[in-house]
């Protein structure tokens, strides 16, 4: 199949398609728009519906009643957006509802601006339900990186009966670049007996709830959910190395920002300062055990984030005092530009 | 010989949580009724609310999802969007509906989604104890309101149905009553046209009872009847605000 | 003795003695007497004159419990007396 070349939000709606995607339920906000612009066209000639929500939380709560029905739900929407929908998150984390939620991101806090941003992480790591929970976060840093994660998405969550988030950003979501989707790998996936879509006198009725009065009774669901997201983690963890062989200071950064930053590892390359990078794929589960395989040569970590330093928490948990912990960050929707980058490793590393 | 009334086979066998005399038993009751009736129980999707009824499905014989505080009409959207030749319906409570849901409530019309909702007016917010609804009554006290509810400082009762029925979406809209046996058979009636105005694909119905809360208006069980008849009704009149045809 | 009109019989243990049913029946005989406590607690009403019920089924109609099972053993369809509110 040919390369397209696609503005990421784009690929990522019809990598949605590909994956399996039944239903679309969302709010429009920049600089998502074009996400559900493009399914609202495509969509429904693949079969599917598409429909406008009058908030994002009825957005996520229709993604929550088509999923309890056994439908392939997802939602897209950008920071402000995403915190409306944390109630719903907390929802279908508790009730194991299959789903998929797209948050490109964009600068606040509050309504703050259109411009890209990752001040999102810990929404998207922590979240802003109640209760403890965790949801699978892909982090992107390719608009053809998005388009896989995005194909392989709906059999994740249905796999795990969990959500997923897909973290972008403003950036990624309007750059322009080739793109091709590959057939997805078939996976076999469980039935959904558990599904509310009227029992036909034939069994007994399903309930899709969240309310556990019994404290016993909570405290074991608690206990089953955190064993299914230790499950999650100890297997959908990824991350890629760039250049950390013998690296003296080894980077952090994930989606946009990864690549400026390998742009700032090239550069300081030629000037004979090696550094390297971790960059993760998914954000929860954070791929700790790549900070066990450092260099014997890494003397320092820096962290590099478009926000005011949220990643960093999870890489000081990661590296646990081993190694110094660095950071530098641009936020406002600003996005950092390789020089920056180096005239500021140089002064970490005192080679200025 | 003829059974005149047994317990319904939508009903399971569940005795239910709700105080003694609370009309919410009635409601949840003829909602079963009807789907037995209508021959539904096994395609129905049934959307709880956060509120006194919320555990409606340990009660009810069908598949329900429990929703968010107000959201019912958003996971009904989203069921029915999946389902659309299944029966959905919400039930809700008035604090749920009206207050913390007001715009769920509206867009579900404004989209004429084919599902019913059960709208349960008890003038008061019940599971928490007995604080102030959109629907408390001009004077009538409450434990967020101890003076009683004054309309300068929190305006006047919300209408719900009055408001609905100005939505073009919604096709049918009624305030019916359980203060009586008759006024039950008549909520009934009205219950059923709402599920086969669905079941005809006409668009979005809702059916609004008045409904006692003893426990939340600190009356007895016969009292609470008689509060609902002298003070509700003539706030919140009965009948018939909007039928399929006027909705052409 | 005149012909038996209706049967109305509680499932005790369901019900929550909240009086409904007492306030509803159109001859009655569903009476709190403080005779009976069921398994709950509550105060059951003693159908006082069974023979009486005229299987109108108003007082199931308003038991929020489902409690009470009526049969009517006439042919009429709705005994127009029992309408009454
Ligand atoms: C987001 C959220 N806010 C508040 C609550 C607490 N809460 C539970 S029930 C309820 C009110 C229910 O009142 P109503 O809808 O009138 O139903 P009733 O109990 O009277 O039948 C509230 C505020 C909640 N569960 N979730
Ligand atoms: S608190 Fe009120 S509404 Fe809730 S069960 Fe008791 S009487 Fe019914
Ligand atoms: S209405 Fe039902 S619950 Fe109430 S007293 Fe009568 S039988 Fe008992």
């Amino acid at each position: 199949m040919p390369k397209s070349l696609m503005k990421g939000n784009e690929a990522l709606a019809l990598a949605a398609i590909k994956g399996g995607c039944s239903h679309f339920f969302g709010y429009p906000i920049t600089p998502q728009n074009e996400i559900p612009e493009f399914l609202a066209r495509e969509l429904p000639k693949a079969g599917g519906v598409f429909l406008q929500a009058e908030s994002e939380l009825a957005a996520i709560n229709m993604v929550y009643g088509a999923a309890a029905t056994g439908g392939r739900a997802m939602t897209s929407s950008s920071s402000p957006g995403i915190a409306l929908m944390q109630e719903g998150m907390s929802s279908l984390a508790a009730a194991e509802l299959p789903s998929v939620i797209v948050n490109v991101q964009r600068g606040g806090p509050g309504i703050g601006t259109i411009q890209p941003s990752q001040a999102d992480y810990y929404q998207m790591t922590r979240g802003g339900g109640n209760g403890d929970y965790r949801i699978l976060s892909f982090a992107p840093a390719t608009v053809q990186e998005g388009a896989e994660m995005m194909m392989a998405a709906f059999d994740l969550a249905d796999f795990y009966r969990t959500p997923v988030f897909i973290v972008s950003d403003g950036m990624l979501g309007q750059m322009m670049e080739p793109v091709e989707f590959p057939e997805r790998p078939l996976r076999t996936l469980p039935e959904k007996s558990w599904a509310a879509v009227g029992h036909g006198g034939s069994r007994k009725p399903n309930t899709i709830k969240t309310l556990v009065l019994d404290p016993g009774l909570l405290e074991q669901k608690n206990l089953r959910l955190q064993e299914k997201f230790t499950r999650i983690a100890a297997t959908e963890s990824r991350f890629e190395n760039y250049r950390t062989d013998e690296a003296e200071l080894v980077l952090c950064a994930y989606g946009s920002t990864a690549r400026i930053v390998k742009n700032s590892i090239d550069l300081l390359a030629e000037e004979g300062i090696k550094a390297g990078l971790i960059r993760p794929q998914t954000l929860w589960p954070f791929p700790s055990s790549a900070f066990q395989q450092l260099p014997p040569t890494c003397r320092t970590i820096l962290t590099v984030e478009m926000s005011c330093g949220q990643m960093v928490d999870d890489v000081r948990l990661a590296v646990n005092g081993r190694l110094p912990v660095a950071f530098y960050g641009r936020s406002g929707g600003i996005i950092p530009v390789p020089e920056e980058i180096v005239a500021h490793i140089k002064v970490l590393l005192g080679r200025v | 010989m003829s059974v005149i009334f047994a317990k319904s086979k939508g009903l399971t066998d569940q005795e239910t949580h709700y105080c003694p005399g609370c009309t919410h038993g009635i409601i949840q009751r003829l909602v079963a009724e009807v789907l037995e009736e209508l021959g539904l129980l096994g395609d129905t999707i049934g959307c709880a609310a956060v509120g006194c009824s919320i555990l409606t499905y340990n009660y009810l014989n069908i598949d329900m999802i429990e929703s968010a505080h107000g959201r019912a009409p958003a996971v009904a959207t989203g069921a029915k969007r999946v389902h659309p030749n299944k029966t959905v319906f919400t039930y809700q409570g008035d604090g749920d509906l009206a207050s913390i849901g007001t715009a769920e409530i509206v867009h579900v019309a404004h989209r004429g989604e084919k599902i019913t909702t059960i709208f349960v007016n008890n003038a008061i917010y019940g599971m928490t104890g007995g604080q102030m609804a959109p629907t408390t009554l001009p004077g009538q006290k409450v434990t967020t309101a101890p003076g009683g509810r004054d309309v300068a400082h929190s305006g006047m009762p919300l209408k719900v149905s009055e408001m609905i029925a100005q939505i073009p979406g919604a096709v049918y809209v009624e305030r019916v009553s359980v203060h009586n046996p008759r006024a039950v058979r008549h909520a009934k009636k009205a219950i059923r046209k709402g599920f086969e105005y669905q079941m005809a694909g006409k668009g979005f119905s809702l059916i609004e009872v008045l409904s006692t809360c003893p426990t939340g208006w600190g009356l007895s069980p016969v009292d609470s009847l008689t509060w609902l008849q002298e003070n509700m009704i003539p706030y919140y009149p009965l009948g018939v605000f909007k039928t399929p045809e006027e909705a052409k | 003795m005149a012909e038996l009109k209706g049967r109305v019989r509680i499932a005790t243990n369901v019900c929550k003695g909240c009086g409904l049913c007492t306030v509803a029946c159109p001859v009655d005989i569903m009476v709190f007497n403080g005779n009976s406590v069921n398994l709950k607690g509550y105060q059951p009403p003693t159908i006082t004159e069974p023979a009486k019920c005229t299987g109108c089924g108003n007082c199931a109609q308003m038991c929020p419990d489902s409690a009470l099972t009526v049969e009517r053993f006439t042919s009429k369809k709705e005994d127009p007396a029992c309408l009454k509110a």
